[in-house]
């Protein structure tokens, strides 16, 4: 079929957009990395762009010896290794339960948990909850209070009730409860929607810098989003205002001893470091996210 | 529930089983659930609970049964306060324009993407288009600070490029282009992943209507209009009823993360980012419940009002 004229404009407009799409959301990343790469002196002169124009090491090398960026990553794996692994174990099991037949009160534990996804209480008597409980000032506070996820129950839950009945009736009559035939039978075929939602859940937890900013204040279970945000925001503050304020005066101080170095290009280089996981699973994360947001979108 | 109930006891005719003689005897996937429902009661329901604090006047020494209940006291504070104009203002103009705006924005995207008949570009496009969702609003802000700084920043230097400007503009502290700058960076970040749902929607329709379509002498401009986008439409009416219940969620971290500059609290302040600097800030903690608790009243109407509207159409989230 011959393309008429219309039909070729719209396809060339098509694709250079696109395109243009495409470059504008790659140079933020690629300018971050080659500010990173490059030095912090040579750097505030202006003019770097695609390619470092003085490459070195020397902001990576900062960064990498600095103990609080270090011990921020420490804490921000942990975190999500922990919390990872306790929600997927917790939620799933919650799933199975909720996929049998004939279970009591299954109906009303429904309701309960769906009605959380419409209504909350909101901020405060959230904030108030965590500091009566105690859990300010534990890791524990980035952990237990997002162990259950109800959105992610639903997704189990529609997965395990595609399973075909006789995988559970075989094991029944092989003696299994419903725990073992859980751990026995269940999990092992249900790799790809826990390799999912593990992904997702572990994503969440490397990026959550909110929970640490209001319900820590020890320098020592910082994570590293937390950390990058306070070091960006009195970067900000004094490249601004002026008003660098007293919280973090000394780190950045201590950061800012070498010359050749400036806020900026340290900045730009913690922001590499703890991007760098991300990248790391962003082809795993692909493989599987088109089908895990099509499962969550059939199901809300 | 009954019927089911039925069912097992004609299994078992011994004798008639009770609600709680069945649970026990269920014990092993009980066990499974009841530490997921308790996760949920403490973690969701006690603070629903705590919202009656709206309607107290909480001291800390006191504890919140002590408290004074002092009724609607606390949100006619919030009409009145001086802060109330433009913290509404900016929840309604903001979210509306992140809906005008964020909403058909991954609609198009789809729309352009699956004209590309070149596979590998549209997979390269794709995969680069949806990596920014994956990035935590900490970075994001900083990639934002960064190409708009004025030593250096991208912008300043393009725009110095081509004399559209001569001084550098320190676009983070103008209030009048925040919105600008917070809308366009919610549609950087999230486009991409939105169009999956879409482009998805639009992989489920029949080859053979477009055929037809075709046969019938529409061009390929034409048939997105007649074909792709009225097969997608019912995708559309859902995601726009739920975006329409969200329209209070201005937006948070984004906003906190990138109005760091007091300047901007007229423009950038929404009802969740105010909550958070009364009520975790200051803390004011009865009148913040307070102030969140209208926004969830506000929410719960919105949603229901264009559940309304979309089961007129046939399209009803319940």
């Amino acid at each position: 079929m011959k393309q008429s004229v219309s039909n070729r404009t719209m396809s060339a407009a098509i694709y250079s957009s696109l395109l243009l799409l495409g470059l504008v959301t790659l140079y933020p990343f690629w300018n971050s990395v080659v500010i990173a790469f490059n030095s912090g002196s040579d750097t505030s002169m202006g003019g770097v762009t695609f390619w470092p124009r003085e490459f070195t090491l020397e902001n990576f090398k900062i960064v990498l010896q600095d103990n609080r960026i270090i011990h921020s990553f420490i804490v921000s794996v942990l975190r999500t290794a922990i919390g990872t692994f306790l929600s997927i174990f917790f939620t799933s099991m919650f799933a199975y339960g909720m996929s049998k037949k004939n279970i009591v009160f299954k109906k009303y534990y429904m309701v309960f948990c769906v009605i959380t996804m419409y209504f909350s209480g909101g901020l405060i008597p959230y904030f108030l909850l965590i500091r009566n409980l105690g859990m300010m000032n534990s890791i524990w506070v980035m952990i237990i209070p997002s162990i259950i996820s109800v959105w992610n129950m639903i997704i189990f839950r529609t997965f395990f009730n595609e399973l075909p009945d006789a995988l559970e009736e075989s094991a029944t009559l092989d003696g299994c409860n419903a725990i073992s035939t859980f751990f026995r039978i269940i999990v092992p075929v249900s790799g790809p929607v826990i390799a999912t939602l593990s992904l997702f859940t572990a994503v969440y937890h490397w990026n959550d810098w909110f929970t640490a900013t209001i319900f820590i204040n020890k320098a020592n279970l910082t994570p590293i989003q937390t950390l990058l945000q306070q070091i960006l925001n009195s970067n900000i503050a004094s490249e601004m205002l002026q008003q660098a304020s007293g919280g973090n005066a000394a780190a950045l101080e201590q950061l800012n001893r070498q010359q050749t170095i400036t806020t900026k290009s340290l900045s730009m280089a913690t922001m590499v470091v703890s991007t760098v996981p991300i990248m790391m699973v962003y082809p795993f994360l692909q493989k599987y996210f088109v089908k895990g947001v099509l499962v969550g979108s059939i199901k809300g | 529930m009954k019927s089911k109930a039925v069912s097992l006891v004609t299994n078992n005719p011994i004798k008639k089983k009770s609600v709680w003689s069945q649970f026990v005897r269920q014990w092993d996937t009980q066990i499974m659930i009841i530490p997921g429902i308790i996760c949920v009661f403490i973690f969701s329901y006690a603070p629903m609970y705590g919202v009656l604090m709206a309607f107290k006047n909480y001291d800390l020494f006191k504890g919140f049964s002590a408290s004074p209940w002092v009724g609607i006291k606390q949100f006619e504070t919030f009409f009145h306060a001086p802060e109330f104009s433009y913290v509404l203002r900016n929840t309604l103009c903001i979210s509306m324009l992140k809906l005008l705006i964020g909403f058909p924005a991954p609609i198009i995207l789809a729309l352009m993407l699956n004209e590309v008949r070149f596979m590998a570009f549209k997979r390269i496009i794709q995969t680069v288009t949806y990596l920014p969702h994956f990035l935590s609003w900490v970075i994001v802000s900083g990639f934002v600070v960064s190409m708009l700084a004025t030593d250096n920043g991208s912008l300043n230097m393009l725009l110095q490029e081509v004399h559209l400007i001569q001084e550098p503009i320190n676009w983070l502290s103008v209030p009048s282009y925040f919105w600008t700058i917070l809308i366009s960076t919610n549609v950087w970040k999230d486009v991409g992943f939105a169009s999956i749902v879409y482009l998805a929607a639009i992989a489920g329709i029949d080859p053979q209507l477009f055929e037809a379509a075709s046969i019938d002498g529409a061009g390929r401009f034409r048939q997105i209009f007649v074909i792709t986008i009225p097969s997608i439409l019912p995708v559309i009416i859902i995601f726009m009823i739920l975006a329409i219940g969200n329209i209070l969620n201005a937006g948070f971290d984004d906003i906190l993360l990138l109005a760091r500059n007091p300047i901007l609290r007229n423009v950038s302040d929404v009802i969740d980012t105010y909550v958070y600097r009364v009520g975790v800030m200051n803390s004011r903690y009865s009148y913040a419940t307070a102030v969140g608790l209208f926004k969830s009243l506000i929410s719960v109407a919105l949603l229901t009002f264009a559940n309304r509207l979309a089961r007129r159409s046939g399209n009803s989230l319940w």
